[in-house]
């Protein structure tokens, strides 16, 4: 019943799909928040973690914490609506020929104790998430910094030195959790950052509040307050929202969403936000034979799945990852359901009848539901699957070493991130065991050229090889929901783990 | 008696000390440590070595348990191997809240549920009484999250009276976020303890002492409040010791649909990210509570009524 309060994205970077023509939309049906106004506090409501919860922004890791470390810190780069990374700290990069060394030009700005954001900063904030003894989350997309010969170039200039020729470098510079903090910082009882929002005061595992930074480089916010509290269970978000208690209320559930939908409240759904997958390895029975890993995105009812499990909040999947993103490939055909065909395979893969172990959990929400209306589809191409439910806590590391197909969920984040995260020889999240040198040669391609058409193409032939015959069935894209009080203006529709989710310096109290 | 209760002492430290062991070895045997579940989605099984470094969790198990019960003796119940901070200020703050809305519960649940008890058992089949048990048995049969859900509904939305939930709150600057709890809390244990009263009520009420004191012309209120009714609370006193055990334990799901941050809510967190010294802390406290709890009652019992003997 606690599943949602991890922060379940594999987030290393995040972005959004475009879901209008210009990505990002505010929401408010009603338009009760009216004019943008100044003033007010705003409380918002997230799961949260216990005494699991910190103030340090690198070690952030559930969404209240990465909300809490968007509204006091800044990154260099985050990710825009079309998972392309946009300056934020950075005014603007620019590489060497050789993508070996970038350039990047700092905004002027401050600290929330008045010193101005400098080159040494952002080298030591980079340095200490990769210090080897540490264990920071962002440390494996710096890792290909070489530290040692960047360097500040005047005061508002860096230069990174990389290991290797690296285009998407961007990317990186906007992964979750790399946030600046003034240089030679330990000490985050009383965090001080860059953000728009200074820090008031926190109390473990019930509320933070925060005060407006009336001199954040960007727009200072509309709010005079913003206080995170926490409430784990989604009733009690939304009983909370409906009661007046909060404004704003994160992560509904898609019945909540439809059954409060126009009584007074907003919902907030951004499309594209989860990856909703069965993750097949491909390096053991039974999902080492090819044919059978067709049969089984062939048999795969993904609107029957979208409408049962997500409750309709979501589309159908094509077996790929990061649907609108930039370097998705839209030209592959949607695949439907083929039975004929699923059985054909299936025989031909000598499987009748085999029986399927499906490991899942309640790590995230709605995986053993999905679970089992799938094991009911592949048993009508004669595959014996069989559900098993297992410890939720330890799922994602027990997922990525044992069974042969698992439930799978991610949040949004660029594709090069995804592949280079879980489908490379060296990838260490490698759920499905894709290790292909002919598909890490065409990655090594795709990042290491500065001819943008050389670099789309690549993209899209290691997309058609993993559409193919790829181990992830991605079934569907969850929306993300939700709900603010009807006087609360300017919340957009970005998905989790975006620079436009849970952000707060452009919302407004009405 | 003092030497009854002296022994009973002793057994209760040996009991919360094997607990205490105990459930470090079941945490221990649980799939998974704090630094796989710190990870969470993302495995990198290089980073939870990492994480397990510097937690100190790649110590031996042995090394661990002689840590933490040679600090014990010492009186420090360590520190969370997640967070950092002192597991007696992550216990205090939930048990704080939990204290609160146990005490408040038995204060109100022990004159109400006697009171009712003993009304119901002046005249027994009568209108009210089978009135009275008609409600008892049907309300004990709801669940508490169920009368939690309805409750917030009708009084938190529909009606708008009492805050829904706790959300952002301190429950102890702001009590009124502490009602809906207390009534869903007091519903249940009402309903068994004053069942139990109307029991030996009726029952004392027929006994001969009850009789005589009648006999000897004493007023009924008299006889009912200071001959019966003491007799009739031994029973009472055992279920009030559950009760209190239960309520003290912080009582899991009316904390998750109030959003109370008490020890229960601590424990289910504890235990969700594997950290072993915040499960041992409350283990301790909770082997504590039912220890003292169970042999207060068993002391008032034989307060009450002396006959029942302690058979040692």
């Amino acid at each position: 019943m606690i599943d949602r309060r991890l922060f379940l994205g594999l987030t290393a970077g995040a972005s959004l799909a475009a879901l209008t023509g210009c990505g990002s939309s505010d929401a408010g049906p009603g338009g009760a928040a009216g004019e943008p106004r100044r003033g007010g506090r705003l409380r918002a409501a997230f799961a949260g973690g216990g005494a699991k919860e910190v103030l340090d922004p690198h070690l952030a890791n559930l969404f209240v914490e990465a909300a809490r470390s968007k509204a006091l810190y800044d990154k260099l780069a985050d990710l825009g609506d079309d998972a392309a990374p946009v300056p934020r700290l950075a005014e603007r990069w620019e590489p060497s020929a050789d993508l070996t060394r970038w350039r990047i030009t700092l905004r002027k700005a401050v600290f929330h104790d008045g010193k101005p954001v400098r080159p040494q900063d952002v080298l030591a904030s980079y340095a200490r998430i990769m210090d080897p003894k540490r264990a920071f989350r962002a440390k494996a997309s710096l890792s290909l910094i070489d530290l040692a010969n960047s360097r500040a170039v005047d005061d508002r200039t860096v230069e990174f030195a990389l290991t290797r020729p690296f285009a998407e470098f961007p990317n990186a510079l906007a992964s979750f959790s790399a946030y600046i903090i003034p240089e030679s910082t330990e000490d985050f009882t009383k965090p001080v950052g860059s953000g728009p929002f200074r820090f008031g005061t926190f109390t473990p595992g019930r509320s933070t509040l925060l005060t407006r930074n009336a001199e954040y480089w960007e727009n200072p916010p509309h709010l005079d307050e913003l206080e995170f509290v926490l409430a784990n269970e989604e009733s009690a978000r939304i009983n909370a929202l409906l009661g007046g208690q909060v404004e704003y209320a994160h992560d509904l559930s898609p019945v909540t969403a439809r059954s409060h939908e126009g009584r007074g409240l907003s919902i907030v759904r951004a499309p594209n936000s989860g990856m909703q997958a069965f993750a097949m390895k491909v390096d053991r029975p039974p999902f080492d034979n090819r044919d059978l890993r067709e049969a089984m995105f062939l048999l795969t009812d993904r609107q029957q799945l979208v409408d049962s499990t997500l409750s309709g909040a979501g589309q159908v999947g094509n077996d790929l990852f990061g649907k609108g993103f930039k370097h998705y490939a839209e030209d592959i055909p949607q695949r439907t359901r083929d039975l004929d065909r699923a059985k054909w395979l299936v025989d031909r893969a000598g499987a009748r009848g085999l029986a399927v172990r499906l490991d899942t959990s309640t790590a995230a929400t709605g995986f053993v539901e999905a679970a089992t209306v799938f094991a009911e589809q592949a048993r009508a191409a004669g595959l014996d699957v069989q559900v098993a439910v297992g410890d939720k806590d330890t799922y994602w590391a027990n997922s990525l070493k044992n069974g042969s197909l698992t439930s799978f969920r991610s949040g949004a984040m660029p594709i090069e991130t995804h592949i280079s995260g879980r489908l490379l020889s060296s990838s260490t999240t490698n759920t499905t065991k894709w290790t292909r040198p002919e598909f890490d040669a065409l990655y090594d391609k795709a990042v290491s050229t500065t001819d943008e058409s050389a670099r789309a193409a690549a993209y899209g032939e290691m997309q058609r090889v993993l559409h193919a015959e790829g181990g992830y069935l991605i079934w569907g894209q969850a929306d993300w929901i939700v709900g603010t009080s009807a006087k609360v203006g300017g919340v957009r529709t970005a998905p989790a783990n975006t620079l436009d989710w849970a952000r707060f310096d452009t919302v407004w109290l009405g | 008696m003092r030497n009854y209760l002296g022994r009973r002492a002793l057994l209760g430290l040996a009991q919360v000390l094997t607990l205490a062991v105990a459930v470090f070895l079941l945490v221990e045997a649980l799939p998974g440590d704090a630094a796989v579940a710190l990870a969470g989605d993302d495995p990198d099984p290089g980073r939870i070595e990492r994480i397990r470094a510097s937690l100190g969790l790649d110590r031996p198990i042995l090394e661990r348990l002689l840590d933490w019960l040679t600090a014990l003796a010492h009186g420090d119940l360590g520190t969370s191997v997640v967070s950092g901070r002192a597991v007696t200020d992550i216990i205090g703050a939930g048990l704080g809240v939990t204290a609160t809305l146990a005490g408040a519960t038995l204060v109100l649940l022990v004159p109400l549920a006697v009171g009712l008890g003993v009304l119901a058992a002046r005249r027994p089949g009568s209108r009210l009484d089978r009135g009275l048990t008609a409600v008892f048995i049907g309300l004990h049969a709801v669940p508490e999250f169920a009368l939690a859900i309805l409750l917030v509904a009708v009084f938190g939305i529909g009606l708008g009276w009492l805050p829904p939930t706790a959300v952002g709150v301190d429950p102890l600057l702001d009590p009124v976020v502490l009602l809906l709890p207390l009534v869903v809390l007091l519903a249940r244990p009402v309903c068994s303890i004053s069942r139990l009263v109307r029991a030996s009520m009726i029952t004392a009420n027929g006994a001969e002492y009850v009789r005589h004191a009648h006999r000897l012309g004493l007023s009924g209120r008299r006889v009912r409040l200071a001959h019966a009714l003491p007799n009739a609370l031994a029973p009472a006193a055992t279920q009030l010791a559950r009760t209190t055990d239960w309520l003290l334990g912080g009582v899991v799901v009316v904390e998750a649909v109030f959003v109370l941050p008490g020890v229960g809510t601590v424990l289910v967190d504890a235990v969700a990210a594997r950290d072993l010294p915040v499960v041992q802390g409350l283990a301790l406290l909770f082997a504590t509570t039912t220890v003292t709890v169970n042999l207060m009652a068993d002391a008032l019992s034989f307060r009450l009524a002396p006959r029942a003997g302690v058979g040692v």
